[in-house]
């Protein structure tokens, strides 16, 4: 079982407590009727998958309720770190972890 | 005392005999003693049949790796066990124990015909025998092999017995007590780190117990033993024994099962009989030692035959002889010592057979001490004996040629192919492993844990070297968790270390096809045929696994994982790390049930939620359904009314008088903030701008895809307030969609959002008669047709209760929903019923809501639709606020296959006689004399009979439905096909004139 940091409750808790909710940094566009159907499809359905740090959303739904974002690695599936919804995309450096 | 057993010896309690049945004989045997050691002091090594041949077996192992001795074992009433090892079960007044995959009996078995017919079930038989004629596959050969299959028999009575958990959390966490594992232990608890020491044994020790003649620090190796289990206990160590280690999971989160009750004579009344462990670890120390490989020759599977290292545990730790005239047959130091031991107990040793040309003058010089004749350079081509051993030909091997046989009578052959470390908790935590083409291993590389591994199991040899490696791994666990440890070192002497080389099948000169070398006991994967596997293409040991099943049976190929790798190796004229090793994976050794579902069972398997009406649906003989986690009434039967009489009178009830319904079950949720109507706005297809407080309206939500999510009717209680209502099953779901908008999307909206679904129980009142009912029990609200129209919300007080009242409809009946705080809903309830009594009011179910609503052609989210359908495929467009820009799901309306014409699209069906009720779920076509795979333009979603209408009525989606109105499509049922005509959805008052009485 995963221990995942809140960044919100700053305490670091068992997986049970939490929720997976995708992919992060997916912005819904602010006009989606601007967009065409190809974009909104991507929007939609079109995930990076990647093999390594995935940055990824996160609620602490039996704690705090809120949604954060965490970066995990999908290889060792390890939580490298978490931080508040709509705080910028960190680096792995910015991060700590080693390249 | 037993013909076997040795004066003296063991740590088993000569004064304390155990009685116990072995296939319904009576034995007696010694406390301390496991089941195949008591029986084995009886000269008894037929303990099994073989999974797939019936082959005799008995114990190749004395642990928890044991592949043949497995016996079901009974405890009493409800308490049989199948597959117990019995090298594990220790024995307890009273054990039943019985063999196994025997019929009638063990000495004779007709299943043992598979072993003569051999031929047929070679590798991938499965894929290949049974192939032909094709339509005997369902009627013969799948029926025989189904009753000819499976490992033991299952129990089939409800387990009687209780089973625990708990978590935990502990500084170091050291796997094994056996010499390097108590050595980590001692060295960390000494520093002050908080350390539990778990091992699967009734005490601590592992190879220790059997080695009694070494000594550590001038003490005997039983007396250290003692002298550290003291101090463990002193130094505040948690000791878990019969506990194994079954799972190593993220950040040293590990699942061990302990085995509290089995081992007893009496379990104390109501005590669990095993208990899970979850134990979250700041260190790990991996001490679990090294198993012991078979060598591969022809009928090396014969009783008698069996690991030289158990053969000494036996007896040193047991106090057994396995046999009067043991032959040794190895390839590495350890089994002389086994030899040695045997010997100076007073147990005739003719021959030490080693393939090795060449071995240690000090081990040639033991055995001339001792009068063992020692031949090198050999192989072994042969045993014979039927049900147990009873001779072995060797023959020598020089530059690769098979030189003369030479047989040997004995009563047992104890064999050691070389040692395997236990890495299997290591590999679970994805670490990577490295071959050492030298010790023939794979060994421990790198792990992203916070773990040590120590001794055997990283391939050290010896306990000298087990001791040190593990006191160091107990210091670098200590100084991990930032405790300053000091080094502890042991003064060994009479160490037993050993080197040895390993082989894949030995050589031979007989007949390759002829030869039965068995590689994977347990399944009956012969040598042959994993070469068979590689010669029909298989490449990757994954493959050569899935083929041959070797590995794959309830002891994960303990014993055989490496030998059959070095042999799919050899074949394949490659390297063992190039054909790669299986995934090792939870849990470590066959676990029960019972311990993984721990207290979760029965009333605490899952949660039931009960309204606060669900009292008096019980008291009034109510039949249930769940709904989600909900229990709700389905109908109320009356005498002995089946279910569709009962839903047909409380259907009529309502059409013709009154009826009352639980609705307490509605998801709902409190929308508020100034900015409550634009979350609303943004949410939901319908506009709220323009919805006064006081109104309400059936609101539709869709996914961000454009399909409808969850339905509901939302009343605006005031300018920043909406009291939003559900599905029964969408709550918790729809509460997260809106949450993850609002903080993620939208955080600037000033809204809150709360679950209100618990604080409010719900009486809902459908008939003409409804209002009559309601009249008497409120106050202050007019609830007459033109002050309270259809879809009004008033707060008021009903039955003296401070109450939210909805003026709604899902009947088609003029109908109120009454809301009041949870805690008075019974009264509520029960002043309804009482009020009611005049007009005949009739309690109803969920059923008769279901079929009252299909009257209607009212959708039910998730049975109507399914994930893909857009409101226009309902009908449902006129929830859509055209003049809103933007809302969530509105852009996907527009994508090009939700606009396309041919979707499917909801419509009622009616079938040609009126009697046929169709199948819910059933698949619609044009053409039911069409060729298969017939073309499917639909299926039915709601399929009842009305009372109202006196027909059966039924909802689908249909392609192009809308648009064929009178037009007949086919259901095609088992029993032909029915038609059916495609109508509007609407089957019942099609003007709605009824709701608005």
């Amino acid at each position: 079982m995963l221990l995942i940091h809140c960044p919100y409750c700053d305490e670091s808790l068992p997986e049970m407590e939490f929720a997976y909710a995708g992919e992060a940094h997916i912005a819904r566009p602010v006009d989606p009727n601007a967009v065409s159907d190809d974009e909104w499809r991507d929007h939609l359905f079109v995930r990076s998958n990647v093999r390594g740090p995935h940055y990824e959303r996160w609620r602490h739904v039996h704690g705090c309720a809120r949604f954060f974002n965490a970066v995990r690695d999908t290889v060792s599936d390890r939580v490298l770190g978490t931080y508040a919804a709509g705080a910028p995309r960190p680096s792995l450096a910015d991060l700590g972890v080693e390249e | 005392m037993s013909r076997y057993r040795i004066a003296g010896k063991g740590r088993v309690d000569s004064g304390q005999p155990i009685q116990f049945s072995f296939d319904g004989r009576t034995y007696d045997g010694l406390r301390g003693d496991t089941l195949a050691s008591a029986l084995l002091s009886h000269g008894l090594h037929l303990m099994g049949r073989s999974f797939k041949y019936h082959r005799p077996r008995g114990p190749v192992s004395a642990g928890s790796e044991e592949p043949n001795a497995l016996v079901g074992t009974t405890r009493g009433p409800g308490r049989f066990e199948p597959n117990t090892r019995a090298t594990m079960q220790e024995l307890r007044h009273g054990l039943v124990a019985e063999s196994q995959n025997r019929w009638p009996h063990l000495k004779f078995d007709a299943g043992a015909v598979n072993d003569a017919l051999s031929p047929l079930f070679s590798a991938g038989f499965y894929y290949k025998t049974f192939m032909w004629p094709r339509n005997f596959w369902d009627k013969v050969y799948e029926p025989v092999i189904r009753a000819a299959a499976g490992l033991g028999r299952a129990p089939v009575a409800e387990d009687p017995d209780t089973y625990a958990a708990r978590y935990a959390h502990t500084g170091v966490l050291v796997i094994g007590a056996g010499p390097a594992g108590i050595a980590a232990a001692l060295t960390a608890a000494r520093a002050g780190s908080d350390v539990t020491l778990a091992d699967e044994g009734p005490e601590i020790g592992g190879s220790l117990l059997s080695d009694p003649g070494i000594s550590i620090d001038g003490q005997g190796a039983w007396d250290w033993l003692a002298a550290r289990r003291e101090e463990l206990d002193d130094l505040g160590v948690t000791i878990l024994t019969r506990t194994t280690a079954i799972g190593y999971y993220h950040q040293n989160f590990l699942g061990l099962v302990e085995k509290l009750t089995d081992h007893l004579d009496e379990a104390p009344e109501g005590a669990p009989r095993e208990r899970m462990w979850r134990i979250r670890a700041g260190h790990v120390v991996l001490s679990q030692g090294a198993l012991e490989k078979p060598l591969i020759f022809d009928g090396n599977d014969r009783p008698g035959v069996m690991l030289a290292g158990a053969a000494q545990t036996y007896l040193n730790r047991y106090g057994v002889a396995v046999g009067e005239r043991p032959v040794v047959v190895t390839s590495h130091d350890s089994a002389w010592y086994a030899a040695f031991d045997l010997a100076d107990a007073g147990v005739q040793v003719p021959v030490i057979v080693d393939t090795r040309d060449e071995v240690r003058d000090d081990l040639r010089r033991e055995a001339r001490l001792r009068a063992i004749e020692v031949l090198t350079g050999q192989t072994v081509t042969g045993t014979a004996g039927r049900l147990r051993v009873a001779s072995l030909t060797v023959n020598p091997v020089a530059g690769g040629t098979v030189g003369e046989a030479r047989t040997f009578r004995c009563d047992c052959l104890l064999m050691s192919g070389g040692w395997t470390p236990s890495l299997h908790l290591f590999s679970h935590t994805k670490a990577s492993l490295s071959w050492d083409d030298e010790a023939k291993a794979f060994l421990p590389d790198k792990s992203i844990e916070a773990l040590e591994i120590a001794g055997a199991s990283r391939g050290l040899w010896g306990y000298g070297a087990a001791l040190t490696d593990g006191a160091a791994a107990g210091r670098a666990a200590a100084e991990a968790l930032g405790q300053a440890a000091e080094t502890t070192s042991w003064d060994v002497s009479g160490d037993r270390t050993g080197t040895g080389l390993s082989h894949g099948q030995l050589p031979t000169d007989r007949a390759p096809s002829r030869v039965r070398a068995f590689v994977d006991y347990q399944n009956d994967v012969t040598a042959k045929d994993i070469r068979l596997a590689v010669k029909e293409g298989m490449r990757s040991i994954e493959h050569v696994k899935r083929y041959t099943t070797t590995g794959m049976a309830t002891d994960q190929g303990k014993l055989s994982n490496i030998n059959a790798l070095m042999i799919a190796a050899e074949a394949l004229g490659t390297t063992p790390p190039r054909v790669g090793l299986t995934t090792f994976r939870p849990p470590y050794t066959p676990t029960t049930f019972g311990a993984f579902a721990g207290y979760h069972r029965g009333a605490a398997f899952e949660v039931t939620r009960k309204t606060p009406i669900d009292g008096w649906a019980e008291a009034h003989g109510a039949v249930w359904e769940p709904v989600g986690q909900w229990r709700r009434a389905r109908y109320f039967p009356q005498g002995d009314e089946d279910m569709e009489a009962a839903v047909a009178r409380e259907c009529r009830a309502v059409r013709a008088g009154v009826g009352a319904f639980d609705a307490s079950t509605l998801g709902k949720i409190d929308v508020t903030g100034p900015d409550a109507a634009e979350f609303m706005n943004r949410m939901y297809t319908n506009a709220w701008t323009k919805l006064a407080p006081g109104r309400a309206r059936y609101g539709l939500l869709l996914g961000e895809d454009g399909y409808v999510r969850d339905d509901g009717v939302v009343g605006r209680i005031g300018p920043d307030r909406f009291h939003v209502t559900t599905t029964t099953g969408g709550a918790a779901r729809v509460l997260n969609m809106m949450e993850d908008y609002l903080q993620t999307e939208w955080p600037d909206l000033d809204v809150w959002l709360t679950s209100t679904t618990e604080q409010w129980a719900v009486v809902a009142l459908n008939g003409p008669e409804a209002r009559r009912v309601l009249e008497s029990l409120v106050a202050g609200l007019d609830i007459s047709a033109d002050a309270f129209p259809m879809m009004s919300v008033a707060d008021c007080t009903v039955a003296g209760f401070p109450a939210r009242l909805f003026r709604l409809s899902f009947t088609g009946e003029l109908g109120f929903e009454i809301n009041v705080p949870a805690r008075h809903g019974r009264a509520l309830w029960e002043a309804v019923m009482e009020s009611g009594k005049a007009h005949g009011i009739t309690p109803y179910g969920t059923e008769a809501m279901h079929v009252l609503r299909a009257e209607k052609g009212f959708i039910i989210v998730g049975q109507d639709t399914d994930g893909t359908v857009t409101p226009e495929d309902l009908g449902l467009g006129w929830t859509i606020g055209k003049t809103k820009s933007d809302f969530v799901g509105k852009r996907s309306l527009a994508r090009p296959d939700l606009v396309a014409r041919g979707r499917k699209q909801f419509v009622g069906l009616l079938t040609a006689d009126g009697a046929t009720r169709l199948e819910e779920g059933a698949q619609i076509v044009d053409d039911p004399d069409q060729p298969l795979p017939m073309r499917m333009i639909g299926h039915v979603t709601s399929s009842y009979h009305s009372a109202a209408l006196g027909r059966s009525i039924a909802l689908a989606v249909v392609e192009n439905g809308r648009d064929r109105m009178g037009e007949t499509v086919h259901v095609p049922m088992p029993g032909g096909s029915v038609a059916a005509t495609i109508a509007p959805g609407v089957f019942y008052d099609p003007d709605g004139g009824r709701a608005k009485l």
